[in-house]
């Protein structure tokens, strides 16, 4: 179960703007302090643990940079959910342990709404308005990936288990 | 079951019959790409972390292509790092330097029809003009097939781009693909797959055919596709390529699309994408007298040999106009050599053209090139989004190689038709 606060965003936010190709030379700390900046100024600074980004239609279109979802990750941020996503960013978000949710009723969300979101059921409800919206459901390899905590865990569970079973053979 | 080309593909490589859209499967990958901002840098640690090693290290290509050549010491470092990572990997494909990844891929004969191909970057499709099956992804998934040498994906449904007639002297495959952003949302294609098709398609040459696949992503596309041809396969044979099983990788006559979307290619008017997006394309017309700081040759998109010819075509017997940097940064070294040698390189320099290394350079901002505050190019790059190529408040427009050029003489967006015979 995940609560926090939105943060909400429009239509075919891209990863240049996330996470400007110009920085990616450097650490995420320093990417990470410049996401989203033209769209919402003091978003990195003011975004707090837990929080959650709500997006429209096509969030995370353009470059398939892993450290778009990555930046978000690194401020904290506990999950993405948007109307539709860019498959690049869909996947990258996966892969490294950030659920994103596929909400047609993302558009209804307001900035600074309190979101408790429930994965495994597919349930969004707003703590202010008092609605609950429902997601579109996350295939079973994606939420057992997401449980291991992305794709690196997940191949970590998958190698043991493969270690341990030519062990006892 | 009559498939799309797309669906035979997958098919092939999740060793089935045949697949249906949305299914999700396994596929086998036939060929790995990455590259030094996403590949060794990122990738390296976590194969270390898993201490598994590369499934198959002859289906692995490295490529040294955003940080090249380096402008600071950090990316001196990445450079280095990814030399030293990919010595020690034993890797066997590195090119460094060279070329950017989806232009060499296709030159140094590394894809042929049938392929399923995974690229650590968005515009990994370009290689969908020779039959491959080609995906963008970022760099865990990279990592998960080079443990694994596998990837799941979703069977995408596809969508026919039929294109009828022949491009008019001076229209190219960059305005095919900015008249399609212009014609459709953003989200589009999002999840499906482009297949293009149709007599303007069979006319292009295989340089036009990969900057056609190579903007698929612009649309939200997985892939695009070209089932390959007489041209395709003339194109491999000179790369040391040799294909007997074209008539293999064509969807089938009776293949469902989701949707078909005709255009006229004859019909077609240059195009311009203004900033911040290429959705916002429009006839040149439309923009004429834009006055521009920059003109910018560059990038996977637009700066292959086919593209450098075509400014040249404009740039002959005339001069880049006073207060306009023009400058190109060949999308290989190979195009560079060849374009030095058909004196196509002559040509531009003499109008004034500057010519910058090899690599992604200034398309993504990181390189030669980056514009300041408030600074206007025209680019025949893919994206022109807020920030892209420099300051965020810089403007970037998007064109052909004959109206980057054309502009670049003018001074401002003119119709490029009026530069060539």
């Amino acid at each position: 179960m995940i609560t926090g606060r939105a943060w909400v965003f429009g239509d075919n936010v891209n990863t240049d703007l996330i996470a400007p190709a110009r920085l990616l030379k450097r650490p995420v700390a320093e990417f990470a302090r410049h996401c989203l900046e033209t769209v919402q100024p003091n978003f990195a600074a003011e975004v707090k643990p837990g929080d959650i980004v709500v997006g429209g239609v096509n969030f995370g279109c353009g470059s398939s940079r892993e450290q778009a979802p990555e930046a978000l990750r690194y401020l904290g941020l506990s999950a993405v959910i948007a109307k539709s996503f860019a498959r690049t960013f869909y996947r990258n978000a996966m892969n490294i342990g950030l659920p994103a949710i596929v909400c047609s009723e993302a558009g209804s969300m307001a900035q600074g709404a309190r979101l408790k979101l429930s994965i495994e059921k597919g349930i969004i409800e707003n703590l202010d308005t008092g609605k609950t919206h429902k997601c579109q459901a996350i295939p079973r390899h994606l939420m057992e990936m997401l449980n291991d905590g992305g794709l690196l865990g997940h191949l970590e569970k998958r190698l043991r288990a493969k270690k341990s079973e030519t062990l006892q053979r | 079951m009559p498939l799309t080309l797309a669906e035979k593909l997958i098919a092939e490589a999740a060793s089935r019959a045949s697949v249906e859209p949305d299914e999700i499967v396994t596929c086998r990958v036939d060929l790995a790409m990455m590259h030094d901002l996403q590949g060794p840098r990122r990738v390296g640690p976590m194969l270390e972390k898993l201490g598994a090693p590369i499934w198959n290290l002859d289906r692995v290509v490295v490529v040294s292509d955003h940080n090249a050549p380096a402008i600071d010491t950090d990316t001196a470092g990445i450079l280095d790092f990814t030399r030293k990572w990919v010595q020690a990997a034993g890797i066997k494909h590195f090119y460094d330097m060279q070329g950017i990844s989806h232009v060499l891929l296709p030159e140094r004969g590394h894809l042929r029809p049938g392929m399923f191909v995974v690229g650590g970057d968005s515009h990994s499709p370009t290689g969908g003009a020779v039959g491959a099956f080609v995906i963008g992804v970022g760099s865990t998934e990279v990592c998960g097939v080079l443990v694994t040498g596998e990837i799941w994906v979703r069977v995408p449904h596809s969508i026919l781009a039929d294109w009828s007639g022949i491009l008019q002297h001076g229209v190219a495959a960059k305005d095919m693909m900015l008249k399609m952003c212009a014609a459709l949302p953003m989200e589009a294609c999002d999840y499906r797959v482009i297949e293009h098709r149709g007599d303007a398609i069979r006319a292009l040459p295989m340089g036009e055919r990969l900057t056609l696949c190579n903007m698929s992503p612009e649309l939200g596309a997985k892939t695009s596709l070209i089932a390959p041809d007489e041209i395709t396969v003339r194109y491999l044979a000179d790369v040391g390529v040799h294909v007997e099983d074209a008539d293999r990788w064509q969807s089938d006559p009776a293949a469902e699309y989701e949707r078909t979307l005709n255009f006229d290619a004859a019909a077609l008017e240059p195009q311009i994408a203004a900033p911040s997006s290429p959705s916002n394309s429009a006839d040149v017309n439309d923009y004429q007298n834009v006055s521009i700081h920059q003109a910018y040759i560059g990038a996977c998109t637009g700066a292959k040999l086919s593209d450098l010819h075509m400014a040249a075509e404009v740039l002959r017997g005339r001069r880049v106009a006073a207060g306009v940097r023009f400058l190109i940064a060949p999308a290989s070294q190979r195009t560079t050599v060849e374009a030095a040698q058909d004196g196509t390189l002559a040509t531009l320099t003499e109008a004034g053209a500057i010519l910058l290394p090899t690599g992604c350079g200034a398309c993504a901002g990181m390189g030669a090139g980056t514009l300041a505050a408030g600074e206007v190019c025209i680019s025949s790059t893919a994206r022109n989004y807020k920030g892209r190529m420099g300051d965020y408040t810089s403007e970037v427009y998007l064109g052909s190689a004959y109206s980057v050029a054309a502009a670049a003489v003018a001074g401002r967006i003119v119709d490029p038709r009026d530069f060539v015979q």
